[in-house]
């Protein structure tokens, strides 16, 4: 089977990159389009909140790259894995002027990947989980 | 995604495509671990059908077998493959048309009202 890590999409705008760049980067904008309230702390290493109402969900999102007009970067949680996975994909916009308006790039990657602690996980024989259940108990009785 | 990844995520998708596997992992994810027999009383199946699925299952890891009372096995759900599925298919649930599309009419929305250059063949101007 072949899953997309990474998707791509390409957008031609009949508006100029400081438009489009305003719409991608600050809380209206985004609010305008994207989710029903944002938040944005623009700057690598700012944090940025996003929610949907109807879906009752808010992602909390890591700004990466702010470089002005071309490239806003962010890292979110994967939708639909739990709360505290700790797996992001790495999304980023790409703005370059296209005659009087802009062609935007968006890429979206890290969907495909796994780490070690999931990987174990997940192929770990099917014995060892009460084996380690029992040790948990044994671990636990003798500390009371 | 490691080839192992795909293999597990492929396990699941196997899993899942059968109705029986579906009802049996549905009942041990609403109701936690239960036996051959206990899941054989609430499906439309003999208990028989349920222990052939439940090893098939354990095989592809995605239940356990553990000790229960009176010295029956228990089978448990392993989440672990099922986060590793979910993966996949968070990325083919990933929507990214709906979004530009409304980036598009926001900006005509709220851009400026007089265009300096009209693009001719954007039946919009």
């Amino acid at each position: 089977m072949a899953f997309p890590d990474r998707i791509e999409r390409t957008v031609e705008l009949a508006h100029p990159p400081a438009e489009v760049w305003a719409a991608l980067t600050t809380a209206e904008g985004l609010a305008g389009w994207f989710g029903n309230q944002a938040a944005i702390d623009l700057r690598p290493g700012g944090a940025a909140q996003m929610t949907w109402n109807a879906e009752g969900f808010t992602a909390q999102m890591r700004i990466e790259r702010v470089e002005e007009p071309a490239v806003f970067a962010f890292t979110w949680p994967i939708y639909g894995l739990p709360e505290d996975d700790p797996r992001r994909t790495y999304v980023e916009f790409t703005l370059e002027p296209a005659g009087t308006g802009t062609r935007l790039t968006v890429t979206e990657s890290g969907f495909a990947q796994l780490p070690e602690d999931l990987y174990r996980k997940a192929y770990d024989g099917n014995s060892d989980g009460w084996a380690k259940e029992l040790g948990e108990l044994a671990a636990y009785l003798d500390a009371a | 995604m490691p080839p192992e990844g795909e293999a597990i995520a492929e396990q699941v998708f196997t899993a899942l495509a059968d109705p029986t596997r579906r009802a049996i992992l549905g009942a041990l994810a609403a109701g936690g671990p239960a036996t051959a027999t206990d899941l054989a009383a609430g499906l439309p199946i003999t208990r028989q059908a349920i222990a052939k699925h439940l090893a098939l299952l354990a095989g592809a890891g995605l239940v356990t077998a553990e000790p229960g009372e009176r010295r029956r096995v228990r089978y448990r759900l392993r989440s672990a493959p099922m986060q590793v599925a979910q993966q996949f298919l968070a990325a083919l649930a990933r929507d990214w048309d709906s979004p530009l599309g409304a980036l598009k009419d926001h900006l005509d929305r709220v851009g400026p009202r007089a265009r300096h250059h009209p693009n001719p063949r954007d039946p919009r101007t």
